[in-house]
């Protein structure tokens, strides 16, 4: 156990990756996740591993295959148009079933978007975003503490499932500074033994890394082996937090720094004598359907705030699964939903009102209340 | 009775998927010879790529990963930064080196990286069924550019080699040629260089070896052998383009 | 005691720095800290600013929209921040820069020349010393004591001989506030 350090999100992620022991870094800058590498490339050569500056991202995790194929503890970072050329590469990791960590500090889109936080990438996060049948273990750090824990147990739920994992965060993670604490890590003693992995086969069977099968009897039940295998992530990996379960009826849903802002509203309100209470989950894939589960019976309505036009709250309704409305209010493009926005939605959802999706449509149009631009309840 | 011809250690006991005539057959028999030679087989470890060659690790006996079309250089970096102390090559045909991963096998010249590319060069896509590749030839009719490439709308072919000897990355660059015995043999011991360059840590050395595809050309073998004498060698000079000096 | 605290004004006036500072003292205190900067494009020269936020409990949003102090090095920054300040919220202006006319009645205001007085000392790069001092004279965030100890760390070893006039700055802008009050 170290005192607390001064980090910056993004640098904190790095520092807690060389912690875990990963030694190999390959990646491509990009906006707001370059301390990252800059911090890899000063740290990793200390600590005996190689960081490389790729051409792109697209070679970038094709390294990442080669050197988690090859038995190493192995990382890169982006951030979102990054992470859409890195589809391709997470696809075949998938389908090799290669360990390794994949950071996305994300950033506003459709295409060049903008720079400034976002979550808009959860759909492509949790839902494949690559070709084929296959899941990334996703987290949602809310905090640059929560962040550094998540990613050393990302390197170790990697290797346990061999599979990638995936740090979600947003601009805000990476660019905010907040006290770290440290704990010893055992690092590289931690990594387990790798068979499987490209090392030469002096005295052993070759070994081979791949994803192609083309007969099909083969490959269906190399995706039913995978299957069975996310079903057992399901089973075992779910983290969440829940804020006043007991007695709310009210709830609010969100992830990552946006449920920050939503556990400053909550609090504020039941200063007020509101029941509200918050869900936050913490992996986004395997999905905490069991929190909604728990509360099913009490809550009147939830409402899903996220900075998209509303993603995670489709996996909120498949949760609630009609038991109760589900309402959603959304910012994008680094606009960052504010307390009294948030508030105000809250208020309209214990008066029985639909709220009006987004602060644009509401003070454009006032007459959309309750029409097909809001999110009609469930 | 003395044999006078045996499988190489490095290759195993399997009949391979591609087509009669074709020297993909010729180039894997070299490069497990060079294995055997160099004895090198336990610490070897192939990336496959995208391609007629897709299947390379079924039949070579060593460590083998699978690369996505074009990724083969990045695969292989990856291999050889976690274990420098091995021996990595990449077997990569022209629509996955010269195409869609030109940039990784320039970048992987350019960093330095000491690996060891085998390039196969038949001037066209073989898998897929015979359509035009970078390396087709001016004039040469293939499924997609079936009047013949034209250079005005398809351009000129891509010449890989001549390409890379230009980066100061690269420790070796050579063209060899697969269509006869003595061409066998030159290519044979331009292999063996660029994986001896690779254990001595020299850095990039890649092999491109002029190639047949008979199927696709619409060729009989013997054809196919003559018409790479005739027709790519005036396009292909062969030679060494890049022999660096010291490290 | 929850203070959040926007410091803000134009790129390389040093504000992300003073905010790195105050996070710093605030931590060596024993408080919750967070400290978010805005990023991007406006880095290089446009308007900066960074939210702090220093609490005796876990922080919950680090997204300040409701700042209960200000420091407005330029006039931009003035007329962006000084109006979301709370009722009764401090405001450190740069007087050097702002034409500080019309303030709001409700908050408390304290003026500072901190450009004329970085001149004084020996630099105008320590304005954002004088701006963050005055700011500790009025608020109750840290001890100026405490910032001055952590000065160090914030500031790059390169640049550790200039530490007494940073240190020398936060007094400064202490003590003036110190005597408006």
């Amino acid at each position: 156990m170290s005192e607390p350090i001064l980090m910056k999100g993004n640098e904190a992620i790095a520092e807690a990756a060389i912690r875990a022991g990963c030694k190999y870094f390959f990646g491509y800058p990009i906006t707001p996740q370059n301390e990252i590498p800059e911090y890899m490339s000063r740290k990793l050569p200390e600590a005996g591993g190689v960081f490389i500056q790729a051409e792109s991202e697209v070679s970038s995790i094709n390294m990442v295959y080669g050197a988690a194929g090859a038995g190493a503890r192995v990382m890169t970072s982006s951030s979102s148009p990054g992470i859409s050329l890195m589809m391709e590469g997470i696809s075949y990791i998938a389908g090799a079933e290669l360990p390794c960590v994949i950071v996305n500090i994300s950033r506003g889109g459709p295409g060049l978007g903008g720079i400034q936080p976002s979550q808009a990438d959860y759909f492509q996060a949790t839902k494949g975003g690559g070709h084929g049948d296959y899941k990334l273990i996703v987290y949602g750090p809310s905090s640059v503490q929560e962040a550094c824990d998540l990613m050393i147990k990302a390197f170790h739920v990697a290797d346990k499932y061999r599979n990638p994992v995936m740090i979600l965060g947003d601009g805000m993670i990476g660019q905010m500074m907040e006290p770290v604490v440290f704990r010893d890590e055992p690092g590289d003693a931690a990594i387990p033994e790798k068979p499987w992995a490209t090392t030469g086969n002096e005295g052993r069977q070759s070994n081979l890394i791949t994803s192609i099968y083309l007969d099909p009897e083969v490959l269906d039940a190399h995706n039913w082996n995978l299957y069975r295998k996310y079903k057992a992530i399901e089973e075992n990996e779910v983290m969440y937090e829940s804020y006043h379960e007991d007695d709310s009826e009210w709830f609010l849903v969100a992830y990552g720094t946006v449920a920050r802002i939503c556990i400053s509203v909550m609090e504020k309100m039941r200063k007020e004598g509101f029941k509200v209470g918050l869900i936050r989950p913490i992996t986004l894939w395997p999905f905490p359907k069991v929190a909604f589960d728990e509360v099913a019976g009490r809550a009147k309505a939830f409402l899903c705030v996220e900075m998209s036009t509303g993603q995670m709250v489709e996996d909120v309704r498949l949760a609630v699964g009609g038991k109760a409305p589900v309402h959603f209010y959304g910012r994008t493009g680094g606009a960052v939903p504010l307390h009294s926005n948030i508030e105000k939605r809250m208020r309209d959802v214990i008066a029985g009102r639909t709220p009006v999706v987004t602060d644009y449509l509401d003070t454009t149009t006032k007459e959309v209340e309750g029409d097909e631009t809001s999110v009609p309840a469930s | 009775m003395k044999p006078v011809y045996l499988r190489p250690k490095s290759l195993t006991d399997t009949v391979t998927h591609y087509c009669p005539g074709c020297t993909h057959g010729i180039a894997h028999r070299l490069v497990a010879e060079v294995i055997d030679e160099l004895d090198i087989q336990g610490r070897t470890i192939g990336v496959a790529s995208v391609g007629c060659s897709v299947f390379a690790y079924n039949y070579f006996d060593v460590d083998f990963q699978q690369a996505a079309h074009g990724r083969a250089p990045a695969v292989a970096t990856g291999i050889k930064r976690v274990h420098p102390d091995k021996v990595v090559f990449t077997y990569q045909g022209d629509g996955d080196l010269a195409s869609i991963g030109a940039a990784e096998i320039v970048h992987a010249a350019a960093r330095r990286e000491n690996i060891t590319v085998i390039f196969l060069n038949n001037a066209i896509y073989g898998m897929t069924g015979g359509q035009m590749a970078p390396t087709t030839l001016p004039g040469q009719i293939t499924t997609t550019s079936p009047f013949g490439r034209e250079h005005k709308t398809q351009g000129y072919p891509l010449r890989m080699s001549e390409l890379l000897s230009a980066i100061e990355g690269a420790y070796y660059i050579a063209r060899c040629s697969l269509h006869n015995a003595s061409h066998i043999a030159r290519a044979k011991r331009a292999i063996k260089q660029a994986f001896r360059n690779q254990i001595e840590g020299k850095g990039f050395s890649m092999v491109e070896l002029l190639s047949t595809c008979p199927t696709n050309w619409r060729l009989t073998p013997v054809k196919a052998l003559e018409w790479v004498e005739k027709h790519m060698i005036p396009v292909y000079p062969l030679g060494e383009f890049r022999v660096g000096e010291g490290e | 005691m929850n203070h959040r605290i926007i410091l803000a004004g134009f790129g390389g006036q040093g504000v992300m720095l003073i905010g790195t500072l105050l996070t710093y003292a605030g931590m060596r205190e024993g408080k919750h800290v967070s400290w978010l900067p805005s990023y991007g494009p406006e880095m290089r020269g446009g308007t900066a600013n960074c939210a702090v936020c220093i609490s005796d409990r876990p922080i919950a949003s680090p997204v300040v929209t409701e700042p209960t102090a200000v420091i407005a090095m330029n006039l931009p920054s003035y007329q962006k921040f000084s109006k979301i300040l709370v009722t009764g919220g401090s405001l450190i202006i740069n007087s050097n820069l702002v034409n500080s006319e019309n303030i709001r009645g409700d908050i408390k205001a304290y003026p500072i020349p901190a450009n004329d007085e970085a001149v004084s000392l020996g630099s105008e790069r320590v304005a954002n010393m004088v701006c963050l001092g005055g700011l500790l004279g009025v608020e109750d965030i840290v001890s100026i004591e405490t910032a001055i100890q952590a000065l160090p760390e914030v500031i790059q070893d390169r640049y550790h001989h200039l530490l007494d006039l940073n240190s020398k700055a936060l007094r400064r802008g202490y003590e003036m506030v110190r005597q408006m009050t």
